[in-house]
């Protein structure tokens, strides 16, 4: 087995490898998406002070399998009055970008020799950025494609809203880079292991409240959730969908969420980092790399309970309560971080 | 295999994968799906339970173009602050280049944050007015 191995060529090995890292990453990050969906059912059950999903199976942890059957088996209709082409693209320009997103995050130190990171990208958060923006598309042209009145209003009620956040998204984490120096996530990363206070939400809480502003809005949860509000548009940009093509707007938003968690705990919360027992250092062994992943992925789930959590604690904000805080608040808050950041570091040079 | 162009590769493997996945739930849905008879009822655009009333794309406020064109004023920002965030912290720890990565960039901002007031005072981030 090893011989064989061992006589590949070195692109092979690579591409090997590669493969090896893509598949289970992304069969991860779609099984986080299914049970995702139920942790959120259940907590709001229990928030609500309800039972929630608990007859399939034991828990209810069997829901996710029941909820892809029905969604599979269920009249894939598309009615007369929509544009074809656009109706059919749109689910998918919304489930690809989020599941593109996770290409950079390093989501372990390493296993063996690889680093846990699909695509070691020195331009890092740069792709994260330009994956994101594509997300929009997806949503705009859903709702271009109804041809509907309230899917309209939604597709274009949440381009507003994402265009106007990704201004704030992208100038809360420049102080960031202006400290690290670097791009690479695996950089940020890095810098992040001097002790528990030099993870970055404590070095800039303030880019860490706007960029947590900024992801809640970019993934149209509650309080941002005006594109889909039920009671105004009756769900928004995906009315006209049923069967499977409705569940991949729905997953597509659970990546989404996954994806803006993962980037928080990479830029903020010091990535597969613990600050004790010398787990902020590349692992030597095999278990070490799973501990590592392990602590990725505990750090992931405290911030997607945040997510589902405040969906319960806040109203909806209005259209215009939304635009001032996007254009009023964070922005100018941001761009004054900045320069706040920069003149320090300079006055400390 | 440490360039940055052999880096490329996971992401077209990964952009293969996600299509594949996606394409492919679509295409089992269809396969899957129950076969349903096409009435009239059913073809008419969802509002509600009423029947529809006038075209499907309604007229909608100029408010969201200037958000639009705003949106890329401002991005166009973001993107010049990137490469200077990452240049910053190494221009800084030499004597020369210090004072020029600062105020370089602290000029392009007071000009854009004039920009910005102005917006400001048009009125253009006042989405009531």
């Amino acid at each position: 087995m090893m011989n064989w191995f061992n006589n590949l060529s070195p692109t092979s090995q690579f591409v090997l490898f590669s493969a090896l890292k893509v598949v289970p990453a992304v069969l991860v990050m779609l099984f986080i998406v299914a049970y995702i969906v139920l942790v959120e059912r259940r907590l709001c059950a229990f928030i609500q002070d309800r039972v929630g999903p608990n007859r399939a199976g034991p828990l209810g942890l069997l829901q996710p399998m029941a909820d892809a059957v029905k969604a599979f088996l269920k009249e894939d209709f598309m009615p007369a009055h929509v544009r074809p082409v656009y109706y059919w693209l749109a689910p998918a320009l919304v489930m690809i970008p989020s599941l593109l997103t996770l290409a950079v995050i390093p989501f372990g130190s390493q296993l063996g020799s690889q680093k846990m990171v699909v695509a070691d990208l020195n331009v890092g958060i740069l792709y994260t950025f330009g994956i994101v923006s594509l997300g929009v598309y997806g949503i705009v042209l859903a709702g271009y494609a109804a041809n509907s009145k309230y899917p309209f209003m939604g597709g274009i009620r949440a381009s507003a809203q994402m265009i106007s956040y990704e201004v704030a998204m992208g100038l809360s984490v420049i102080p960031l880079f202006l400290l690290v120096g670097d791009l690479n996530l695996s950089t940020v990363i890095g810098d992040q292991t001097h002790g528990l206070f030099s993870w970055l939400v404590f070095r800039q809480p303030l880019a860490f409240a706007i960029f947590l502003c900024a992801a809640f809005a970019e993934t149209n949860r509650t309080p941002f959730d005006l594109p889909e509000a039920e009671q105004e548009l009756a769900g928004g940009y995906n009315v006209e969908y049923s069967s499977m093509k409705f569940a991949l707007f729905f997953m597509g938003e659970y990546a989404n969420m996954i994806a803006a968690s993962a980037m928080m705990v990479t830029l903020f919360f010091g990535g597969w980092t613990l600050p004790f027992f010398g787990l902020d250092q590349p692992a030597a062994t095999v278990l070490g790399g799973l501990v590592h992943i392990g602590i990725f992925l505990a750090k992931l789930l405290v911030l997607l309970v945040l997510f589902i959590w405040v969906r319960w604690m806040w109203p909806r904000f209005r259209y215009d309560q939304l635009m001032n805080l996007g254009w009023k608040g964070l922005v100018p808050l941001a761009l004054a971080n900045i320069v706040v950041t920069a003149t320090w570091l300079w006055l400390k040079s | 295999m440490d360039s940055q162009v052999a880096q490329y590769v996971p992401v077209l493997m990964l952009i293969g994968l996600a299509v594949l996945i996606t394409g492919g739930m679509m295409v089992v849905s269809v396969l899957l799906g129950k076969r349903g008879r096409r009435t009239t009822i059913k073809d008419t655009a969802y509002e509600c339970g009423m029947l529809p009333v006038g075209a499907g794309n309604t007229r909608l406020s100029v408010k969201f173009h200037l958000v639009a064109m705003l949106f890329i004023l401002f991005d166009i920002e973001v993107v010049f602050l990137y490469p200077w965030a990452v240049v910053f912290k190494r221009m800084l720890a030499h004597p020369d280049t210090a004072n020029l990565i600062f105020f370089a960039m602290l000029s392009f901002l007071g000009v854009l944050f004039v920009g910005y007031l102005y917006a400001l005072k048009k009125k253009a981030f006042d989405w009531t007015h």
